[in-house]
């Protein structure tokens, strides 16, 4: 069943294991982890999972970028490259703004600790 | 099927985005105001000459840059995005000048420019979503909508706001990253990410578990911005403490832009290919739009924040309207897209009122509201317009989209799924009949020596909104004939 090439095949596709990885650990820290900024921590590693998903996708064995020079046959396919620009971008914009409500967070309850802030809460009455 | 190159749908995008740092620079609070409701009332323009187009031509496209499609992104709007952008825009615009006098009430005065800059980029970022013909053009304008509503939640007056922004964050922010897996898989397979592109190579690909791991990533994240019954948990806090103004935004437009989003996913992409014959969707679906329309209703039942009850409604609402997606006929779709329409001024009246009675008394508690019947007759006459609607009281909008719902299930013979829907409008009459009693059938706690004043500015929008309600109640031939014809266009007839 191991023979050579299922094992090969199986390395060729490192960047995939390691997207997998890197995705549930990521995931699995966002739910289990209760401090907040390990949160966000947490989900920084899940966003750079798809990252590198993203740039494994688009390399092609051997390819060179994709530029106009002689001797140059195969490109990568510079597409899902560029996209992923965008989404890190994204990414730095939604782990600024997470930490900005962490300090804000930190103000207010004078923890960020999820549980903690929690048994504050419940004690609220709600009022506008 | 060749349309002319419409500027239009870009300017419908580019005017809010550039708007946004107009406020910035501006800094004053009423000059900011007033450069947001100029805007969203152009755009509101916009959207009724788009819609008209639509209409005559059956779509309206854009090339970015004069690139063809596939290699340029498109926009492209069809009647079901024309409805949506006209929900989205419509509700923008009376928002606005309800906006003015709320935003002085509850936020801090110099905060209030940036609040107007969100809301533009917010609005700029939803109404993107729906003209966008491309895959990855709309998850970024899906982060700006996004990213701009965890801005205006986290600046409601109490401090859980911040706590319910940070929830609703790091949850959108894994159904937004789950949607760009979703969007990877497929382009790994398809090579494209142009929408219309997608449908026609997607019959040869269906078959491969790459294309049905998409279709799980984009069903699970999109079910996660639209609050889709067990994925919900971010909606009713941040609804709840959000200032008044961005709740009734969101609540008629967010939710909404989302499903249209699932729509375009289901009935575009997967539109040449029997996804509910290879993917067990329907079922999932149905379920969840079962226990969404039981479960909230329940939940909404037993609370005593009026905004929360109002928050819980909403998601049984859009178990209403997915229901009506998951049936996948003609009939059960213009439901379903009709009720988009609907809740949008149900849901805007009911969250404008309250807003307004947040404003004159600042109470929002079931013991609060005792006798705001008698001190605010006509903010509360609205209420009572938009609660009756939510129940499907006839001559009211609920009662279209709840009747073109039922039709939809007897017609596919499933009788109990038509009884389970009246079942359910039982449940709103409970927690809507709750407010009514509160407010009507009890004598005001603190003796109301003056009536509670509400300024026009505010009475305005609430009674726009509801005459709205009234006028689409009692006439629903033109709502009903455009969701017919938007669900017609995505069933792939004309």
């Amino acid at each position: 069943m191991f023979d050579l090439a299922t094992i090969k095949d199986l390395l060729g596709l490192v960047n995939y294991w390691v997207v997998i990885v890197l995705m549930m650990a990521g995931f699995y820290t966002v739910i289990a982890q209760h401090n907040l900024i390990k949160k966000v921590v947490g989900l920084n590693i899940f966003q750079v999972s798809v990252f590198v998903f993203y740039i494994s996708m688009g390399k092609v064995s051997g390819g060179s970028a994709p530029i106009l020079k002689d001797g140059i046959e195969t490109y990568s396919n510079p597409l899902p490259h560029v996209l992923i620009l965008t989404a890190i971008v994204v990414g730095v914009a939604t782990t600024s703004l997470a930490l900005a409500l962490v300090v804000r967070i930190h103000h207010s309850y004078d923890t960020i600790e999820e549980d903690e802030i929690q048994t504050i809460e419940h004690g609220e009455e709600d009022i506008a | 099927m060749i349309t002319a190159s419409d500027p239009w749908l870009l300017l419908l995008v580019v005017v809010p985005l550039l708007a946004a740092p107009v406020c910035v620079l501006l800094r004053s609070p009423s000059g900011a105001w007033s450069v947001a409701t100029a805007v969203s009332w152009a755009v509101f323009g916009i959207s009724i000459k788009l819609l008209l187009t639509v209409l005559e031509h059956g779509q309206a496209v854009y090339r970015i840059g004069g690139w063809d499609a596939p290699w340029g992104i498109e926009y492209v709007l069809d009647p079901l995005g024309a409805f949506v952008v006209l929900i989205v825009a419509g509700i923008g615009a009376v928002t606005m000048p309800y906006a003015k006098r709320s935003v002085e009430k509850e936020i801090r005065k110099d905060r209030i420019y940036l609040f107007y800059t969100m809301l533009l980029l917010c609005l700029s970022g939803l109404l993107g979503i729906t003209v966008t013909g491309d895959a990855f053009n709309l998850f970024v304008f899906l982060e700006i909508s996004s990213l701009s509503t965890y801005v205006l939640i986290s600046m409601g007056q109490d401090r859980r706001a911040l706590t319910a922004a940070f929830r609703y964050l790091i949850m959108g922010t894994i159904g937004a990253t789950f949607y760009i897996i979703g969007v990877g898989l497929m382009y790994q397979v398809t090579g494209t990410l142009n929408f219309a592109d997608l449908k026609t190579i997607m019959p040869a690909v269906i078959e491969t578990r790459t294309i049905l791991a998409a279709l799980a990533f984009l069903t699970v994240g999109i079910s996660l911005k639209l609050a889709l019954f067990p994925l919900h948990m971010w909606l009713p806090n941040a609804y709840t403490f959000a200032p008044s103004v961005v709740t009734a935004f969101l609540a008629a437009t967010a939710t909404k832009v989302s499903v249209y989003v699932l729509l375009r996913i289901i009935f575009t992409v997967f539109g040449d290919v029997d996804i509910f014959a290879s993917f067990p969707l329907q079922p999932v679906l149905i379920a969840m739009a079962l226990a969404a329309m039981f479960l909230a209703s329940l939940s909404a039942i037993w609370q005593e924040n009026v905004k929360r009850m109002l928050a819980y409604s909403s998601i049984a609402q859009i178990g209403y309207i997915v229901l009506g997606i998951a049936l996948a006929t003609e009939a059960g779709l213009s439901g379903g897209i009709v009720h988009m329409f609907n809740h949008a001024l149900m849901k805007g009246t009911a969250f404008f009122a309250i807003g307004a009675v947040i404003y004159a008394t600042g109470a929002v508690t079931l013991k609060d509201l005792e006798g705001i019947g008698k001190r605010m007759p006509v903010t509360m006459a609205a209420f009572v317009i938009a609660g009756l609607g939510l129940i499907g009281v006839p001559l009211t909008p609920g009662f279209i989209s709840k009747w073109q719902l039922v039709t939809a299930a007897l017609e596919l013979d499933m009788w109990p799924l038509a009884a389970l829907i009246l079942l359910s409008s039982l449940l709103a009459v409970i927690y809507v009949w709750r407010v009514f009693e509160v407010a009507y059938l009890r004598e005001p706690a603190i003796t109301a020596d003056k009536p509670a004043d509400v300024p026009l500015s505010m009475l305005v929008p609430i009674w726009t909104l509801a005459g709205a309600a009234i006028y689409f109640g009692a006439n629903g031939t033109f709502t009903l004939d455009l969701a017919d014809t938007a669900a017609r266009h995505l069933m792939g007839g004309f």
